[in-house]
């Protein structure tokens, strides 16, 4: 079901706070697990590209947003829980049934 | 903290720094405008008008004061926020193109959020310094912050975030607005009152007898002497007015000069000038008396003289007045034309009285008159208690007497007694008041003129007949006869019977006169009668008189001749 689609993923971090290394260490993981080959991430430095924050509506750090497939869905926080980000992402987790 | 120890404190910190809001106003409640580089928080219920004022901050500060504005939107879209505020005149496309203000709305949906462990605000910090450094900003606003804790549901993070964002602002030295709802029991819902400590406004919009008044109070202003009233609002084509109503002092600089009243013979009555420049003159009286013509009179005498007029009218349309009052031979239309006579005329149902009262300070300041009319303050009633009407004429006549500008209201007393001591209560208030009454007698209606008062000059203490005729007012001397007050065609004819009776009595002299002189030639005949009685009595008593004396002489010679004979025979 998941093969056919391609995700854009993008993670708004500020800084390099413990946070941001922990959502994007997540993230990476639950991608390779469940999106192999078939993800993207960009991590958007908000202290470096503040003008940026606006265009997707960001106001809390960290926030994933996922661009592609639409519609656009948003996770904030440190993304600890996997069940919520993937079902936040709408992503089914393949070593399931 | 002693006396002189605070006297010393206050030296060193002069005055809390503060930046004008340019809300017309507030700046005076406020003694100077909101605590510079301090957040304020602005609460009220929905549609009590938060959001407009606080755009309205950031407006004024970027086109008035030169203090470009970031506006940070909760709510609603920029789009949609620039509709709404252009019916105020406010461009914000225009201020947006010129890097003035910069509106930036903060989308928060739950359905598109999902949270997952640990997170902060730092996105929304990130957002608002970019914003305000974009621009050089000088003041925020964060409207409705609140909206936060819709989308979000960590509250411990939200609070502890929010604290840190004051803080924020505080060190950023921008002057803030936060705008919160209404919550029970509380300022605001999510108790932000509890982070913004400086400054808190509350905004109010209630409805009393199907008529809604927008009010505002200062509920707190740290370091700051402040009004503490509730002030009425007013939102229009000019933005908010906010109204410093009570006067507390009784400063008011006083006039002897003397303005007239329009009707020569009333002038005379008020010592022979009319009323003082700057006072306050209640006409009173039942209905058809002729209290709106004396209204008329009095704006037609002002502008006769050159002089600016406002009429605001309750009860007819101009057009109306102006009509009933060619009537009476007086022409406003012409001075309407000319610019220096103008009508207000508004159902008093139309806002409640603080919105009136609002209403005419904005034209009164606009128009600057000389004189000002209410015709009739009677009608207010209708939107408010007695002490309520009170309480805003009393505003009324202080803000018109600081201006120097003479006012007459008219006023609908009942046809009682009682009532016309207590006109809406203001007779105590005004300088001069004029009872106009019916006076009905022998199946006529007249009017009745008296002064009730008029402070400060010699006045005529008459009830003069008020006579309306097409050529205009005036004034003549009642009849005071021994029932009591005669006026109208019972004047006339007591007259008449004056007269008639003038003639009569003159008649009646005449003959009197006559009959006096006939009794005394009765009596003057009776007189000599009574003379010839005594002359021929006294001539009867005479006569027996001198017989006898005859007698006795004839006697006495016959007895001397009797003797001598007798001797004669001796000898």
């Amino acid at each position: 079901m998941t093969k056919d689609k391609r995700y854009e993923l993008r993670l708004y971090v500020a800084g390099n706070t413990a946070k941001s290394a922990t959502a994007l260490a997540n993230l990476k993981r639950y991608c390779e697990e469940h999106l192999k080959g078939q993800y993207k991430i960009e991590v958007i430095d908000l202290l470096v590209q503040p003008q940026l924050a606006e265009g997707d509506q960001i106001f809390a750090i960290p926030t994933l947003v996922r661009k592609v497939p639409e519609p656009i869905r948003k996770i904030i926080g440190d993304l600890s829980n996997e069940e919520k980000v993937l079902v936040g992402l709408n992503i089914r987790p393949v070593n399931t049934i | 903290m002693s006396k002189t120890q605070k006297v010393a404190a206050a030296s060193r910190h002069p005055n809390l720094p503060k930046t004008p809001s340019g809300i017309t106003g507030l700046d005076e409640i406020t003694e100077g405008g909101l605590p510079l580089g301090r957040p304020t928080l602005i609460c009220g219920e929905a549609g009590s008008g938060k959001t407009l004022m606080s755009m309205e901050f950031i407006v004024r500060g970027a086109t008035e004061y030169n203090e470009p504005g970031v506006f940070m939107a909760f709510e609603e879209k920029a789009d949609e926020l620039a509709m709404n505020v252009t019916s105020l005149g406010f461009d914000l496309d225009k201020l947006q193109a010129e890097k003035k203000i910069k509106i930036d709305h903060v989308h928060i949906d739950r359905s598109e959020i999902e949270e997952t462990g640990e997170y902060d605000l730092d996105g929304l910090f990130i957002r608002l310094n970019y914003a305000i450094d974009s621009i050089g900003a000088k003041r925020v606003v964060l409207d409705t912050l609140e909206n936060l804790f819709s989308g979000l549901s960590n509250q411990a993070v939200l609070r502890a975030e929010l604290r840190r964002l004051f803080e924020w602002l505080k060190e950023k030295g921008v002057t803030a607005i936060i705008t919160g709802e209404r919550g029970e029991g509380k300022l605001t819902r999510q108790g932000l009152e509890e982070y913004v400590s400086d400054c808190v406004i509350l905004l109010d919009h209630r409805v009393i007898n199907q008529i809604s008044t927008r009010r505002l109070r200062i509920v707190k202003y740290r370091g700051s002497v402040h009004g503490t009233n509730e002030y009425p609002f007013l939102i229009d084509d000019d933005g908010i007015s906010v109204l410093p109503v009570t006067s507390l002092r009784l400063e008011k600089p006083v006039s002897s000069e003397r303005v007239s009243s329009g009707i020569p013979a009333l002038d005379k009555m008020l010592g022979g000038q009319g009323f003082f420049k700057g006072s306050s003159v209640l006409v009173s009286g039942t209905a058809g008396t002729g209290k709106t013509s004396i209204a008329a009179y009095f704006a037609n005498a002002t502008c006769k003289q050159g002089k600016r007029c406002i009429y605001f009218a309750f009860e007819e349309s101009p057009q109306q007045i102006m009509r009933n009052m060619h009537s009476i031979g007086v022409d406003l239309q012409r001075y309407v034309n000319k610019g220096d006579l103008r009508f207000f005329a508004s159902r008093p149902t139309l806002y409640g009285l603080e919105m009136h009262l609002v209403a005419m300070y904005k034209v009164i300041k606009e128009f600057k008159p000389d004189a000002v009319v209410l015709d009739p303050i009677t009608n207010l009633i209708t939107v408010g208690s007695v002490s309520e009407v009170k309480a805003m004429l009393i505003r009324l006549i202080d803000f018109l007497q600081d201006e120097q500008i003479t006012v007459m209201f008219t006023a609908l007393s009942l046809n009682n007694i009682v009532n016309e001591q207590t006109d809406e209560g203001v007779s105590s208030l005004v300088d001069a008041w004029l009872l106009v009454r019916d006076i009905e007698y022998n199946g006529e209606r007249n009017r009745g003129m008296y002064i009730m008062k008029s402070r400060g000059m010699k006045h005529s203490n008459q009830v003069r007949e008020f006579i309306i005729t097409d050529k205009g007012l005036d004034l003549v001397d009642v009849y005071l006869g021994p029932e009591g007050i005669l006026t109208g065609s019972a004047r006339e004819a007591q007259i008449l019977q004056e007269q008639t009776g003038e003639v009569l009595r003159d008649f009646a002299v005449s003959r009197k006169d006559l009959e006096i002189s006939r009794k005394r030639k009765v009596l003057e005949a009776k007189i000599s009668s009574l003379q010839t009685e005594f002359e021929s009595a006294a001539d009867e008593l005479n006569k027996v008189y001198q017989e006898e004396e005859l007698i006795k002489s004839v006697a006495d010679k016959t007895r001397a001749e009797i003797t001598q004979l007798r001797r004669k025979d001796k000898g």
